[in-house]
């Protein structure tokens, strides 16, 4: 709840630097912010406040909030450039803030109420963000996509609340676990509901066949943009996600588990074989995001004790990779014009640390050990053997062996293909940021019980 | 007993399922910007409807104070789709969702 506050409070603080122009001293004051919320929220371990049943920040909650801002404080280290163009400097800081209340409250909530809004207050943001080149024609287009798919699954969320509602009585995730306390209990209009509201949350976290509009997004958005959509939105999401079906829905699991195997099936396929022919890397990530979250969906189906603290771990190596592939990708984009895998030739030549860290980003996402994605898959794994998902375990070995393949592209332009430029001049900032990263995700593959074990 | 009463509550949930298919087919079919807007609201206020129904129904307001988040969150994002259709238009001229395909793979 402290971190709600703090961050809303900053969001406003951001939008009055404009009128008292202390927009120099912004970017550090938020640095500061996120710091400050990230110790509050510590603060809340164990204490299971609940607010008005509206919020409730349980472990689960503060962790996941946790999660949201360490990948939040490393996307502002990455995304300083974004902050320093002369016009709508503070507008950028708000939404973004504003973009992680939502975030935060879409991994407390325990009310339709709170996860609507939560949905919508990180989604509009988002939306403005994604369209944030004003005058680059593939940003505009980002812009509209995102925003027709976003309000487009929200109606089918909110159809599936109202039917909920109506079945029950209730907007009350516990009331409405409770509704359903034997198994066919509940009038049919209530199974629609379920099945409505797994498409709205399944648009959102792009699974197959509802992830058409990711790519284009992640496309044509900014590159710094498409880094927080494809870590932060992606683990608010599917922590909401979660928090709905492994709990509330759970009773109810014989409607929604098939469904969601063939779409778990669907994401890993698709999402792995789409990216193998993929010429730019920014739109091989968006496909390679598609298939994570369908890794992470064989958790969540799961649904047994291992789910909440494995998504924990994934989405935390997840974003951390992200965030430095992406940081790289702006960084080559920049000085090369260009985000093809073309651009990446010769960069173990010439950028020896670019190229270094880009390799133990790629490999943890590869899941390769001894890096963090090798655990978070090697967990997603067991969560999903443990339930005896053995059909879909196999599936997403399969898949991400295809993984490999075009994750190793980008390592084989680097080291093995002749040089084409000169080296590029890279910001002491990135160079310290990508360091930490690197040290991070060995760090975290090395020692994963300390997050493991928090959930 | 309220007038509402006198139709029974599956009626009230096949207009709003109809009303939200046309909104969903409008979606998907239509190639105007303004009008996939359209479709959109129409989608909302089926649920808006569908809400009230079901809140006089259960004769419990919670659905109606639900229905106050959705018009205004509704109408947040109008207000920003409108902005960002204003910034297609400005780029390409024209408000043809069919211009906007240079995102393929």
């Amino acid at each position: 709840m402290k971190a709600l506050l703090l961050l809303s409070s900053l969001g406003v603080i951001s939008l009055l630097a404009e009128i008292f122009s202390f927009k120099k001293l912004l970017y550090p004051l938020v640095l500061l912010g996120l710091t400050a919320t990230f110790v509050l929220n510590i603060g809340d371990w164990n204490t299971n406040m609940s607010y008005f049943k509206m919020i409730q920040f349980d472990n689960y909650a503060v962790a996941f909030t946790s999660v949201i801002i360490v990948v939040a404080f490393l996307w502002f280290l990455m995304a300083e450039g974004f902050f320093k163009d002369e016009t709508n400097q503070t507008d950028h800081y708000s939404l973004v803030l504003f973009a992680l209340v939502g975030a935060v409250l879409l991994v407390s909530y325990t009310n339709m109420a709170m996860l609507f809004l939560g949905i919508e207050i990180l989604s509009i943001p988002m939306y403005i963000l994604a369209g944030s080149n004003k005058n680059d024609v593939l940003s505009n287009e980002a812009a509209f996509k995102y925003l027709i798919m976003g309000a487009f699954a929200t109606g089918f969320l909110l159809f599936g609340i109202t039917l909920i509602y109506g079945a029950t009585g209730s907007f009350n995730l516990e009331e409405i676990k409770n509704a359903v306390s034997v198994a066919g209990s509940a009038p049919s209009i209530f199974y629609i509901g379920v099945l409505l509201m797994l498409i709205g949350l399944s648009f959102k976290v792009s699974a197959a066949p509802f992830h058409f509009w990711a790519p284009d997004v992640y496309q044509g958005a900014p590159t710094v943009i498409t880094a927080f959509m494809a870590t932060i939105v992606k683990t608010a999401a599917m922590a909401a996600f979660l928090r709905l079906f492994d709990d509330t829905f759970l009773r109810v699991a014989g409607t929604w588990t098939n469904v969601l195997w063939i779409m778990t099936a669907m994401t890993l396929l698709t999402g792995n074989i789409t990216a193998v022919f993929q010429t730019s890397t920014k739109r091989m990530l968006a496909y390679s995001s598609v298939a994570h979250a369908g890794y992470m969906l064989l958790a969540l189906l799961a649904a047994n004790s291992y789910s909440s603290s494995a998504i924990l771990y994934y989405t935390l190596a997840y974003s951390i990779g992200s965030i430095a592939t992406f940081c790289i990708i702006s960084i080559i984009a920049d000085a090369k014009g260009s985000d093809g895998i073309h651009s990446f030739n010769g960069l173990g030549k010439t950028n020896p640390l670019l190229a270094g860290v880009m390799t133990i980003a790629l490999l943890s996402l590869a899941g390769i050990p001894p890096t963090a994605g090798f655990f978070a898959k090697y967990y997603i794994f067991t969560s999903a053997f443990m339930a005896g998902n053995v059909g879909l375990v196999l599936i997403a070995i399969l898949a991400s062996l295809i993984g490999v393949y075009y994750y190793f592209r980008i390592i084989i332009a680097m080291y093995f293909k002749e040089k084409t430029d000169e080296s590029i001049q890279v910001d002491l900032n990135h160079k310290l940021l990508l360091i930490v990263i690197a040290f991070a995700i060995i760090a975290l593959g090395l020692f994963p019980d300390c997050v493991i074990r928090l959930l | 007993m309220s007038a509402i009463f006198t139709i029974p509550i599956e009626w009230y949930i096949l207009l709003s399922t109809v009303l939200f298919s046309i909104g969903v087919l409008g979606v998907l079919f239509r190639r105007n910007a303004i009008i996939i807007f359209m479709s959109i609201e129409l989608m909302l206020n089926a649920v808006n409807l569908l809400l009230v129904a079901f809140s006089s129904y259960l004769s419990d307001s919670k659905g109606q104070v639900f229905v106050f988040f959705i018009m205004a969150v509704a109408a947040a994002e109008v207000a920003v789709g409108l902005a960002i259709l204003m910034m297609v238009y400005r780029n390409s001229k024209s408000s043809d969702i069919n211009d906007l395909s240079k995102l393929k793979w």
